[in-house]
């Protein structure tokens, strides 16, 4: 080949070149977006956040069939007791069990959904507490 | 690598019969569930309406309200679009094979209390390709909404007409949201499920417990010292349309 040094040296700058936008975020740069779901301030969740991260939708999957076909409403822990939730028994319901704390659909849900872009229709039907709140709009 | 077609027919069957299997235990799952649910255990929920009762109460709706208001059911304002899981219909509406000429005028004049009858052989069930409508063993004939494609067969199977389409966008047209229950989408059916998710809790339906003059009385059939069971025995009562055979469960004082 001629001028292997130059062919060499000019494919290495175009490797830089062209890589340079990882390179560059591998020395300290930063992601523009990122997801950041608002938490509650207290109270502990009914599963770890890792599950929570992970299964949340196959879960709330779960709980649907189980509460609309077999009518097993109410949410257990492993040791077979009932959560409580403000003093009566927690049902396996987005809306009134996950939103009670979670109330900002907004800042919590919609935060990883559109960070995802996954459009889970959930909410076609069961209702977010701020549209509950403001009532909509004919 | 290549396969061959023995070797993947001998695959897809694998994988069928993996899929069977997997099916299976997830039903029998199912099965041991719902027998230990509260909700199914030996009952056979049904309800009577003393029409006297409700006659009294003149242009009264409170139920219809409260049923309503419960249940996020829209109103278009249109007969048309119309969404109803209770209503009312003039009685040779309601009753059509009680054609005598002369009838009381205070029964033919006044409105007939309707709802979804949760026949014990509900011909809207035999029909839904996809048992988004299906009888629960405490006899409610129960919805799920997830899985409702909008066929309408069980619509042209119920002869009671107690099931709605939902034409338009359902949301738009509720006047007052309960944050507790989910609304509808636009192509659904929708119709009273005798409000499973209050029986659950040990409540009685949304109607029941609103009408002024207890009107309505709704129980346990399988157990002989109900008030429904006894108030059977006691006054004559009729069903809608009962030559169909769908043995409705909604028993009237006329
Ligand atoms: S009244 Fe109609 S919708 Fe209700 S159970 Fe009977 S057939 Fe089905
Ligand atoms: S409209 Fe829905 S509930 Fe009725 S038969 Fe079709 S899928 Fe079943």
């Amino acid at each position: 080949m001629y001028d292997t040094g130059k062919v060499l040296i000019g494919i290495l700058i175009f490797i830089l070149v062209f890589t340079s936008p990882m390179l560059i975020n591998l020395s300290g740069g930063k992601a523009s977006v990122k997801a950041n779901p608002v938490l509650p301030k207290s109270g502990k969740c009914i599963e770890s956040k890792e599950y929570m991260k992970g299964y949340h939708m196959e879960m709330l999957d779960t709980w649907r069939n189980l509460v609309v076909r077999q009518d097993v409403r109410f949410l257990k822990k492993a040791d077979g007791t009932f959560f409580m939730l403000n003093g009566v028994k927690a049902e396996m319901s987005l809306t009134k069990t996950c939103m009670s704390c979670h109330d900002n659909k907004a800042k919590f849900c919609d935060e990883c959904h559109n960070y995802l872009e996954v459009k889970p229709y959930c909410w076609d039907c069961h209702i977010d507490p701020a549209i509950a709140k403001k009532g909509v709009k004919k | 690598m290549s396969i061959d077609r023995r070797q993947f027919l001998l695959i897809t069957a694998g994988v069928a019969a993996a899929g069977l299997a997997g099916k299976q235990t997830l039903s029998v799952f199912a099965e041991n569930q719902a027998r230990k649910s509260d909700g199914f255990a030996g009952k056979r929920w049904a309800m009577l309406i003393d029409l006297k009762k409700c006659h009294e109460n003149e242009g009264c709706t409170k139920c219809i309200d409260a049923c309503h208001l419960t249940h996020n059911v829209p109103h278009f304002g249109n007969k048309k679009d119309e969404i109803k899981w209770i209503w009312k219909e003039k009685f040779e509406h309601a009753f059509v094979e009680q054609e005598n000429y002369f009838v009381p005028e205070q029964v033919k004049q006044k409105p007939v209390l309707l709802f979804c009858n949760h026949c014990s052989n509900p011909p809207c069930v035999s029909v839904c390709p996809t048992q988004a409508t299906w009888k629960r063993k405490d006899g409610i004939v129960m919805m799920d909404w997830h899985r409702c494609v909008g066929c309408r067969y069980c619509m042209a199977a119920c002869p009671y007409g107690s099931r709605s389409f939902n034409w338009r966008e359902p949301r738009t047209h509720i006047k007052q949201l309960n944050p507790d229950f989910p609304t509808r989408t636009k192509g659904v059916v929708e119709k009273c499920t005798f409000c499973d998710e209050r029986l659950a809790r040990g409540l009685k339906p949304a109607c029941v417990e609103s009408c002024p003059v207890k009107a309505m009385v709704f129980g346990d059939l399988e157990n002989p010292n109900s008030e429904i069971r006894k108030m059977l025995g006691e006054t004559f009562t009729m069903r809608r349309k009962p030559e169909l055979g769908t043995q409705p469960e909604i028993y009237y004082i006329i």
